[in-house]
């Protein structure tokens, strides 16, 4: 038995959020007493894949080819059902990201294994198996018992701190045998805004609503943003008249995250918004309005007008800067 | 083109959400069901798709007889003819292997979910459907347009997106900015009531997991307030007390 965590990379890099899987395995693997071994698709350099011992992977299977060297689902969970059957893996953990999402639920499928989806803990292994995740948009969390003998559980980027006190890893190439109907799917063209700090990954998000008027006015939260190392994030209504990308919009139909810090700006705290950031850590509300409903979910608040705050605040983390 | 969209049946998104039976169980006392918004954008590009008689849409409920209302809904938008799968839900496992059973004689072209239930968000019942059918499946998707024998999607990814040629049949996760929102109309309202709603036994499945436990978030501690005068005091709050920046 053993424990097999999926390393996802992005032009063959790690992201915090995948160090962060392989903590999250590693304590789970000395939990069943157990080693952990890392899977990794696509052309990462070995020193990159060794590096991962630091975070408790005592293997690395390194699967390089031709074929794989753009994610497609399909073609990925193969893969990696493979090498939990061969690892006798009984946990796969990856992390619940946007592919996380699309390769959990197939590799479940592939190995009757129970899927967990966006856990925020590590399980309970004492006789059975229970874990915590979120549900009901983040307005709740579930815990699930779980009876299959097999699991692949992804976690919620954020949720679990980095442990570094591994050493390096073994790497190994590992063979794959994939059908050809794995491969139906053609990627054609991938863009990213490699400029920016992506939301979903975000320890620090600053965002505002529709109280910031107009999108000629965003100069300044991405000014803020920038100093202080944050992604951006809006408010339904601002997506919704193309003030900003939809890709920046939170809430419950927009998608959920749980920073570090969340800066709210001229946003009221309707529910359906609240829903999707009230699992971060420590939140800020800037709003005109004392009643505004976001204060009762906040940690810290300033009652006032943003244009008048927010370039007072831009002043202050420079100057904080300045003297670290 | 024949389409098949699964809809949800999941609290309003306002509902306060709280439980009962030592916390085991989801409170549904006076709450309001309603077509789970992500659905409803699916349903609504499947809808587009088949304009001007150019095909079907199925779409179908895994519940118990209380969903009706919210699968007439659907039909009102403009599907055109429902099932339903007599049973209670008990995860995202028995979902995707009761529509998978369903589907699997069907002949769809292409299969329709949500991004994710916004009740028990797994994002799951889309990609085991693709596993359990032996087809492609993608999730997240916000644009999707039909090319010949095959579609062009965009897949939603961390700070950007992935264009993807993916041949039918496929199954695909939608979120919003595939569609523009349908409102049912008079006529729609008036229809949906004769649409077929045919109602099905569901098949044996071993369950894999249950939640035995739910838990609302701590509440916070009452807002500490910097004057407006002094946001210099926040930043200064933010990263000796707080400590996060
Ligand atoms: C099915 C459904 C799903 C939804 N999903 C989402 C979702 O996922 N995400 C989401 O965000 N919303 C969602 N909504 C919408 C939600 O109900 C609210 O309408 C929305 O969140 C309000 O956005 P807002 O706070 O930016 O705007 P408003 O509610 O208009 O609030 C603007 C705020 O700015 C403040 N303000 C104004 N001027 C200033 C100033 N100069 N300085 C400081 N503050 C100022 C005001 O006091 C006010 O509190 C959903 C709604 C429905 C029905
Ligand atoms: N009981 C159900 N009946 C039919 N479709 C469902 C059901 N539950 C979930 N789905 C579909 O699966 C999608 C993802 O749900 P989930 O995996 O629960 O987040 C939803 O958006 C629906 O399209």
């Amino acid at each position: 038995m053993s424990v097999l965590v999926y390393v996802e990379s992005a032009e063959g890099k790690f992201k915090k959020s995948i160090f962060e899987a392989v903590s999250y395995a590693k304590a789970i693997a000395t939990q069943l007493n157990t080693s952990l071994t890392a899977i990794s698709i696509g052309d990462v350099a070995s020193s990159e894949l060794e590096n991962l011992g630091k975070y408790g992977a005592t293997k690395v299977l390194n699967v390089n080819n031709d074929k794989l060297k753009s994610f497609i689902n399909q073609a990925y969970a193969s893969v990696i059902a493979e090498a939990a059957k061969k690892e006798g893996a009984e946990v796969v953990v990856l992390s619940n990201s946007f592919s996380g999402k699309g390769l959990a639920p197939r590799i479940g499928v592939k190995l009757d294994a129970a899927v967990i989806s966006g856990a925020i803990e590590l399980p309970n292994t004492d006789g059975g198996f229970t874990i915590k995740r979120t549900a009901f948009s983040s307005k709740a969390f579930a815990t699930v018992e779980v009876s299959a003998q097999n699991k692949v559980i992804s976690l919620t980027p954020n949720a679990y701190k980095v442990v570094e006190d591994g050493g390096s890893s073994s790497v190994e190439d590992f063979a794959s045998e994939n059908k050809e109907s794995d491969f139906k799917t053609i990627i054609k063209e991938i863009v990213r805004a490699t400029d920016k700090v992506s939301l979903p990954d975000a320890e620090l998000v600053v965002s505002a609503g529709r109280g910031l008027k107009g999108p000629e006015n965003w100069g300044m939260i991405e000014e803020l943003a920038d100093l202080l190392g944050a992604a951006t994030a809006c408010s339904k209504p601002v997506s919704d008249a193309d003030w900003r990308p939809h890709s920046e919009h939170v809430g419950q139909t927009g998608i959920a995250i749980s920073p570090n810090l969340y800066i709210a700006i001229g946003i009221s705290g309707a529910i359906q918004h609240l829903a999707g950031v009230s699992s971060s850590k420590v939140i800020v509300v800037i709003n005109k309005d004392p009643e505004a409903p976001f204060f009762k979910v906040a940690d810290y608040g300033i009652v006032g007008d943003a244009f008048e705050v927010v370039p007072k605040l831009i002043e202050a983390v420079k100057s904080l800067k300045a003297n670290s | 083109m024949k389409i098949l969209v699964c809809i949800s049946n999941v609290p309003d998104t306002t509902t306060k959400i709280t439980f009962t039976n030592d916390n085991s169980t989801f409170n549904e006392a006076g709450v309001q069901f309603v077509l789970n918004p992500y659905d409803e954008i699916a349903l609504s590009r499947a809808i587009e798709l088949t304009e001007n008689g150019n095909g079907t849409v199925t779409v179908i409920n895994v519940g118990e007889a209380s969903t009706e209302p919210t699968i007439r809904k659907a039909l009102a938008i403009g599907a055109t003819d429902a099932v339903r799968i007599n049973a209670s839900p008990s995860d995202a496992y028995f979902v995707a292997k009761q529509i998978a059973n369903h589907a699997k004689d069907q002949a769809y072209d292409l299969i329709l979910t949500g991004r994710e239930s916004i009740d028990y968000n797994g994002a799951k019942v889309a990609a085991m459907l693709g596993e359990l059918l032996d087809i492609p499946s993608v999730s997240i998707i916000k644009k999707l347009d039909v090319d010949g024998d095959k579609a062009t999607v965009e897949r939603e990814i961390e700070g950007g997106k992935e264009i993807i040629s993916i041949p039918f049949p496929f199954v695909a996760g939608t979120a919003e900015g595939v569609a523009e929102w349908k409102i049912p109309n008079m006529r729609g309202i008036m229809s949906a009531r004769t649409k077929p709603l045919n109602v099905v036994e569901a098949i044996e499945v071993s369950s894999l997991s249950k939640v035995i436990k739910f838990e609302t978030p701590a509440p916070r501690g009452t807002v500490k307030l910097v004057d407006a005068g002094d946001p210099e005091k926040l930043i200064e709050l933010l990263h000796s007390e707080a400590k996060v920046i």
